[in-house]
């Protein structure tokens, strides 16, 4: 009696809501912690940026315009579906080496923030705005707003690091291109197929796997790209990349050796989003 | 829209209401900065005589007497009468009933004489009399006729009624100009003061007025703006150019030449002269005076030069 | 009959200019070890003062005093005490505010109305606002304690001197940073007039240091190893070679850079207050501001008729003398922004926009630009896209609400935006889409401490005043 061969899975790419390979056609080994092959990885090139950009670009209108409520609502569900999935990340973390109880632990924690960010999406504004008390005959308040697009190159947690860089920039509407860590790229790629199935519009979250030095400048340089979030960039590579991203005065992120065990508070949150104050005249 | 047949209420409503907005605190900044002119040395000479020709020297009260108007009328012919070069003003504003000590004064002088009318302040009163007393003033040799228009109905938003009033009393004019006072301190809003204006102009005023003097706040520059607006607004729709005058709370020198910065940034020269333009004022002549003789002798004057009629 | 307003000029008398100025570092004026330059007037040309330039060295000397005074003296002193001082700061603004209006006049060009109405009071205002942070810094929602970053690198432009120098030092003196200011080197009159009022209110030596020069030295600041912090008020270009120079450093960046904002007028706009402020949108200040309505995007059903009333209101705008007080539109800044206004203002007839201005007699003496309007301009001109930083409007029109945020949003920039219309969701639906920091509804131009201000996109990073303000000076 033969063994039944299992079917593998192909690790594609997540833009603009589907799974395409690469358009470069290339992809790269992926090994486990002890250093045997685990798959292939599709391995982005700056086409698949610019692509990632457009798709993100295209949803922003949309995703920043839902009500905050119903954002919250989404980022609620991807916790339910993240939760459902829960063996198959606590395996792929081990993979990538950590004990039995570690990865257990962080797709915990990964629900857990998922959560946290579901309930600030219609906080935050409160928090973060004001009505201002203007010498004049003025009502004038200042509410935020998200930034746009954000390029976040994760950090090499693989699941927890990228979730807790991800989910507060859609949490306030803006749309993330990501660059998955690049020894670790599979739980990003399982985390796609979460949010592809969490009501999340396409296009909301993009995410590349591939050489982080290879698409992390096309990312920093893209004039379409608002912020960039550098969390998972060495501190060799920090400054080539702000200068980069000076081009078109993106906001940056730098890296600052996050734990991210802890409570996350606002800081994410803030980091990309834009104050807007209106003013108009009290008058009959 | 035409004055021949008159329009609707309807008509008047969508016509009135389809007037572009004022927004209040536009209009208040837009007023105070103006204020903030500096008119100095020969400009405020030019301005002062200007403003003494422009004034209606008004009384308005239920103790006046033939001798007290005819005091008035004297002023109003020769302010100061120690300075000849000082002008005339434009009118002497009255009752009806002092209508007629009034023209006996000022025969001869240039002077005309303004009536209130129309059951002046509140023009709560029937129709037939506030007419009555519109001819009556008229017929005693009013020049100028000064009406109030029925605020109620207009706040009300019974514009047909606010027409109807105003063409009738202007026919009841006949060759007197034709004033109508909004009493803007009661129709509150700017929005209000530009509707009323355009109602007044299409019935056929030939001035529009701010104020009775008799309601807080009377005269006020961000009211007058927008009727300055207004007339130049009209004026370029139709041709016809129509008058402005602001009364009550006017007393200063100061006071004066802002409006007068009004009237040139606003509407524009063309209203700088009495025909277009006109102060209702009672004390404010003396203030007038007394700015007007510092500028001549370099030192500052007192109320005792001056005489109080 | 014609009114002619005769000439009412603010006295000079009440300003000392002195022949030449030193840099002010630790509390006392120094000489500087750069070329001196001069400050000239830009109404008559004549030259005002020489200012000296600060070298690397003089720099090192600044940067030194300031991180001393932020260890030993400003960073451990209670909120309380700093803000005493600051509201000490505020008082002399107000009480010598005639001095520093008349003084910013002439060495700027801008109309006394505005620096005795609008420059001058806002800076008090601002000091007087912060002031009363300095104490309160644990409630701003930036945790219980937190903390200043240390030394403030702070270069400032010439369209607002004294303003944006309170815009600057007093956030970052109230959250307990020290400062290094350089301004800009054709307005650095009133910075050195307020290194004065520094003293009078004995604020520590070293707290706040001014140093004078041209660009070069604003480099060696933002670049000095001891500055934690840059902040930069003017170009984007600039704006962008500051933010490289910090790449890869631990230093805090806040840019405020330039604009190309849209003043949209929908067709049931309230006509004459929003012809006020398209005027003040454009012409207060010469038009040399940042958020200035440089486009104006008006429905095409009410084109014409806004454009008639524009132009008639533009024709009453009094141009001249800065110092008199019935000027509306002082005298350009400088030969070379005057120049840059001419080269955009010829581009804008070469690629077929209408230009208009009204019959306005210009002296013969000092940098003049008649307050001009362009109309007939496409989103593709360069008129409609560069910043021209002067009196210049270019008129473009729309048909739709959604056609308006689209060609309003259509720029690189993202500082301020104006809305002009009687229906309030109206006012709220486009005011929702418009990628822009500040947005005037029914106004324009309003500027108030308690106000964050700041952009989107590369009008810069981060906000200055209000409670927002404060994120920039501390550790958060």
């Amino acid at each position: 009696m033969s063994e039944r061969l299992t079917v593998r899975k192909t690790y594609k790419l997540f833009i603009g809501g589907a799974f395409p390979r690469s358009e470069s056609g290339r992809s790269y080994v992926v090994n486990d912690g002890r250093g045997a092959f685990l798959a292939n990885a599709s391995q982005a090139s700056r086409k698949d940026v610019r692509d990632a950009v457009g798709a993100a670009r295209k949803a922003f209108g949309g995703w920043s315009g839902r009500t905050a409520h119903n954002r919250g609502q989404i980022l609620y569900r991807i916790a339910e579906m993240l939760e459902g999935r829960r063996a198959q990340f606590v395996d792929e973390l081990r993979a990538t080496g950590l004990g039995k109880s570690a990865a257990s632990d962080e797709v915990d924690a990964a629900v857990d923030r998922w959560v946290w960010y579901a309930g600030w999406t219609d906080k935050i504004a409160a928090v973060a705005g004001s009505a201002n008390p203007v010498s004049g005959p003025f009502f004038n308040f200042s509410t935020p707003e998200p930034v746009g697009v954000v390029g976040v190159v994760a950090p090499d947690a693989p699941l927890l690091g990228l979730v807790s860089v991800l989910a507060p920039v859609v949490a306030t509407g803006g749309t993330a291109v990501v660059v998955a860590s690049e020894p670790a790229p599979l739980p990003a790629i399982t985390l796609a197929e979460v949010l592809a199935t969490s009501d999340l519009p396409g296009g909301v979250v993009n995410l590349l796997t591939g050489r982080r030095d290879e698409l992390a400048p096309w990312l920093a340089s893209h004039m379409d790209v608002d912020a960039i979030d550098l969390a998972g960039v060495p501190a060799d590579g920090v400054a080539a990349l702000e200068e980069a991203a000076a081009g078109n005065l993106k906001r940056v992120l730098r890296p600052a050796g996050d734990d991210w065990s802890g409570e996350p508070g606002t800081a994410r949150l803030t980091a990309f989003l834009e104050t807007k104050t209106v003013w108009h005249p009290v008058g009959v | 829209m035409s004055t021949e047949t008159l329009p609707s209420g309807p008509q008047l409503r969508a016509f009135l209401h389809g007037l572009p907005g004022v927004d209040q605190v536009g209009v208040d900044e837009r007023a105070a900065r103006l204020a903030t002119r500096s008119i100095k040395t020969t400009a405020k000479a030019q301005a002062i005589d200007l403003a003494i020709t422009m004034v209606d020297l008004t009384t308005l009260e239920g103790a006046d007497t033939p001798g007290k108007v005819r005091a008035l009328c004297a002023k109003g012919a020769r302010p100061d009468p120690g300075d000849a070069s000082v002008p005339r003003v434009a009118a002497i504003c009255v009752y009806p009933d002092m209508v007629e000590t009034a023209v006996a004064a000022l025969r001869g002088t240039g002077i005309g004489v303004a009536s209130v009318a129309t059951a002046f302040p509140s023009g709560r009163a029937p129709m037939e009399a506030k007419l009555a007393d519109t001819r009556a003033a008229v017929a005693a040799g009013a020049s100028e006729i000064d009406m109030v228009i029925d605020r109620g109905a207009f706040l009300a938003g019974d514009y047909r009624k606010v027409h109807e009033e105003i063409v009738a009393t202007k026919e009841a004019c006949g060759d007197a100009h034709l004033k109508v006072i909004f009493e803007t301190g009661e129709l509150v809003t700017y929005d209000n003061v530009r509707r009323a204006s355009w109602l007044a102009m299409e019935a056929g005023a030939d001035f529009i007025k701010t104020s009775t003097g008799k309601v807080a706040p009377a005269a006020t520059l961000p009211v007058t703006l927008v009727m300055l607006e207004a007339v130049r607004d009209y004026r370029a729709a139709t041709g016809r150019q129509v008058g402005v005058k602001p009364a009550g709370g006017i007393r200063t020198t100061k006071d004066a030449i802002k409006y007068l910065v009004l009237v040139n940034e606003t509407a524009g020269p063309d209203w700088l002269d009495p025909q277009w333009f006109r102060l209702g004022a009672s004390s404010l002549l003396n203030d007038l005076l007394m700015q007007r003789r510092k500028l001549t002798t370099g030192v500052y004057s007192g109320p005792d030069y001056f005489t109080l009629d | 009959m014609d009114f002619e307003y005769a000439p009412a000029p603010e006295s000079r008398s009440v300003v000392d200019i002195r022949p030449s100025y030193g840099l002010f570092i630790d509390g006392a004026f120094t000489d500087g070890h750069g070329e001196p330059f001069k400050t000239i007037e830009p109404a008559s040309e004549d030259t005002l003062a020489e200012i000296a330039t600060a070298d690397g060295a003089d720099v090192d000397r600044a940067v030194a005093a300031a991180r001393a005074a932020f260890e030993n003296v400003w960073g451990p002193m209670p909120g309380r005490e700093r803000a005493k001082y600051l509201f000490r700061i505020a008082r002399i603004v107000q009480e010598r505010a005639r001095e520093l209006a008349v003084l910013e006049s002439i060495d700027n060009g801008k109309p006394i109305r505005e620096s005795r109405d609008v420059d001058v009071p806002l800076a008090a205002a601002h000091f007087f606002y912060y002031a009363g942070w300095a104490d309160k810094l644990g409630h701003a929602g930036f945790g219980a304690d937190p903390r200043p970053l240390g030394v403030a690198g702070q270069v400032i432009p010439w369209n607002f001197p004294l303003l944006m120098l309170a815009w600057k030092i007093a956030p970052a003196l109230a959250c307990g940073n020290t400062v290094v200011l350089k301004p800009a080197e054709t307005t650095p009159l009133t910075a050195l007039l307020f290194a004065d009022i520094c003293r009078q209110a004995e604020l520590p030596p070293g707290v706040v240091n001014i140093v004078t020069g041209a660009g070069e030295t604003g480099r060696l600041l933002v670049a000095h190893p001891g500055v934690d912090k840059v902040a930069f008020t003017g170009s984007t270009d600039v704006g962008r070679q500051i933010a490289r120079s910090v790449a890869g450093t631990d230093k805090r960046l806040t840019l405020e850079l330039g604009g190309k904002a849209a003043n949209i007028v929908f067709d049931d706009a309230p006509l004459d207050q929003a012809v006020e402020g398209i005027v003040n949108g454009i012409f207060f200040n010469q038009g040399h501001v940042c958020c200035a309505g440089s486009r104006l995007l008006v429905q095409e059903s009410v084109a014409d008729e806004l454009l008639e009333r524009l132009k008639a209101r533009m024709a009453t705008l009094r141009v001249g003398d800065p110092l008199d007080k019935n000027t509306d539109v002082g005298a350009i800044n400088s030969a070379e922004q005057l120049a840059k206004i001419r080269e955009l203002s010829q581009a804008g007839e070469d690629e077929g926009a209408e230009r208009w201005a009204p019959d306005c007699a210009l002296p013969q003496r000092g940098f003049w630009f008649a307050p001009t309007v362009f109309t007939g301009v496409a989103q593709s001109h360069r008129i409609a896209r560069e910043e021209i930083f002067g009196p210049v409007l270019s008129v473009l029109t729309f048909r739709t609400p959604a056609e308006a945020v689209e060609k309003a949003n259509n720029t690189p920039y993202g500082l301020s935006a104006g809305v002009w219309t009687e229906k309030g969701s109206r006012i709220l639906w486009t005011a929702e889409r418009l990628r822009a920091g500040v947005v005037w509804a029914n106004t324009f131009n309003k500027f108030d401490p308690a106000s964050p201000f700041g952009g989107y996109k590369e009008s810069g990073h981060g906000r200055e005043g209000g409670r927002h303000g404060l994120e920039a000076y501390l550790n958060v």
